[in-house]
């Protein structure tokens, strides 16, 4: 075993790990962060995409070893301490963005960084491209598209501020 | 996944007595592909080596070279302005490998050790002639591929940086499997003042080649014409249940007339 150190959510964490422990193995079994989902655990659903200091990472994919003296930020952290929630959120609930719900942790945290990378905008073409990595099995990608594009607005607003 | 013992060497010169000593131990990059295999039991490490504290990452042009450190990113490779300015065909083969989470992990130099058959990068630093530098010394890309998953690497050899010489014009086009992203057919062409240098992955049962007739035809008439008639014979593809080799020999000659098209 071997200890790891991390910020998740902006918590500092320090965990007994094994090599081949995942990091979203970490987040869920250790930390009790179950909102990172596990879909495919072959890198092609992004059901459990986080972010690592600030960019979207499938946690499937990364030893939690590689996390040491990371910043993890998981759907828990997004909304606000008195649950406001984050314009993303709002939007993906606003504009009926999930039916079953599976996806919709690694779709959020994607398209938070999506939008965050592309203050200048973002096409239809460039959202549905951004979103290649991640999987909707209830075939909801129209209104997961209209939710990243009513967001994008909103969060560079709120960055303005 | 089996269990392993992680290490994270500080300096290069660690990381290569690590892996040199230990016929067991595996070079970690940016683990896209080492990770899955792991996962699969395909492979079973007693010693998993990151390689991510040697600082081997960054880009940067000098006398018509442009340098990547083996560690940088497929994003960051996508996303440079050199990079896109003078080899428009390597950004936009960047850019299609993966999904954006597995580009901002993956990288050249890993991908370039591993050298999977249906890899994108290996095409682009055969066509462009480029140089691959290691803890040791300098490999030419017609020397470094050996055939399927094979390399001129030695046992703990680490690549560190990728030469890649700047063409007058370069193009990747790339046919892709809609589920995994690999190429079925990938092919970079590259145009230099002296011939052209054209080069197909995912295609060949050895991996990487460059196609020497449509590089002769091309270095006289740079052209998608000139390339109109020349057959790829089916001999030695891949052939399996995304496409058989008769498929990915005709794929071949429609995928390297749109390449030319593009960097023409």
């Amino acid at each position: 075993m071997a200890q790891v150190t991390l910020t998740v959510n902006g918590k500092q964490h320090t965990v007994e790990v094994e090599g081949r422990t995942l990091l979203v193995e970490l987040l869920r079994e250790k930390l009790g962060l179950t909102g990172t989902h596990i879909g495919c655990d072959t890198s092609q659903c992004g059901a459990c995409v986080v972010h690592i200091d600030g960019i979207s990472v499938k946690s499937c994919t990364q030893l939690a070893l590689q996390a040491d003296g990371a910043n993890i930020l998981t759907i828990e952290g997004l909304a606000d301490a008195d649950g406001t929630l984050h314009p993303m959120q709002e939007m993906f609930r606003e504009h009926h963005a999930l039916q079953c719900g599976f996806c919709t942790p690694g779709m959020v945290m994607t398209a938070v960084d999506l939008v965050q990378s592309h203050p200048e905008g973002l096409s239809e073409k460039e959202i549905r491209e951004g979103l290649e990595g991640n999987l909707c099995r209830c075939t909801g990608y129209h209104n997961i598209v209209k939710a990243i594009a009513a967001a994008h607005p909103l969060m560079h607003a709120q960055a303005a501020e | 996944m089996y269990d392993f013992a992680y290490q994270k060497p500080g300096s290069l010169a660690d990381a290569v007595k690590v892996l040199s000593g230990d016929m067991e131990a595996k070079a970690l990059a940016g683990g896209q592909t080492l990770i899955p295999v792991l996962k699969q039991r395909l492979n079973k490490p007693a010693t998993v080596v990151d390689l991510s504290a040697l600082g081997l990452t960054g880009i940067t042009v000098s006398g018509g070279v442009i340098t990547i450190g083996a560690m940088t990113r497929h994003a960051d490779i996508a996303s440079n302005a050199d990079i896109k300015a003078k080899i428009p065909g390597l950004a936009h083969q960047a850019s299609l490998i993966g999904d954006e989470a597995v580009r901002h992990r993956g990288t050249m130099g890993g991908s370039l050790a591993n050298n999977d058959p249906a890899a994108c990068y290996p095409s682009a630093l055969l066509a462009l002639g480029g140089t691959i530098k290691t803890d040791r010394r300098t490999i030419a890309a017609d020397d470094f591929f050996q055939g399927m998953f094979t390399t001129a690497l030695e046992q703990g050899e680490i690549i560190t940086s990728i030469d890649l010489p700047i063409p007058e014009k370069s193009a990747y086009e790339k046919f892709r499997n809609p589920a995994s992203r690999y190429a079925i057919v990938g092919v970079f062409v590259a145009k230099f003042a002296n011939g052209v240098r054209l080069a197909i992955t995912g295609a060949s049962q050895d991996g990487v080649f460059r196609h020497t007739e449509m590089e002769k035809a091309l270095s006289a008439n740079f052209s998608p014409d000139a390339i109109a008639g020349i057959v790829t014979p089916a001999d030695g593809l891949n052939g399996d249940i995304h496409a058989s080799s008769e498929y990915r020999a005709h794929l071949i000659g429609v995928i390297s007339k749109r390449a030319v098209a593009k960097a023409a």
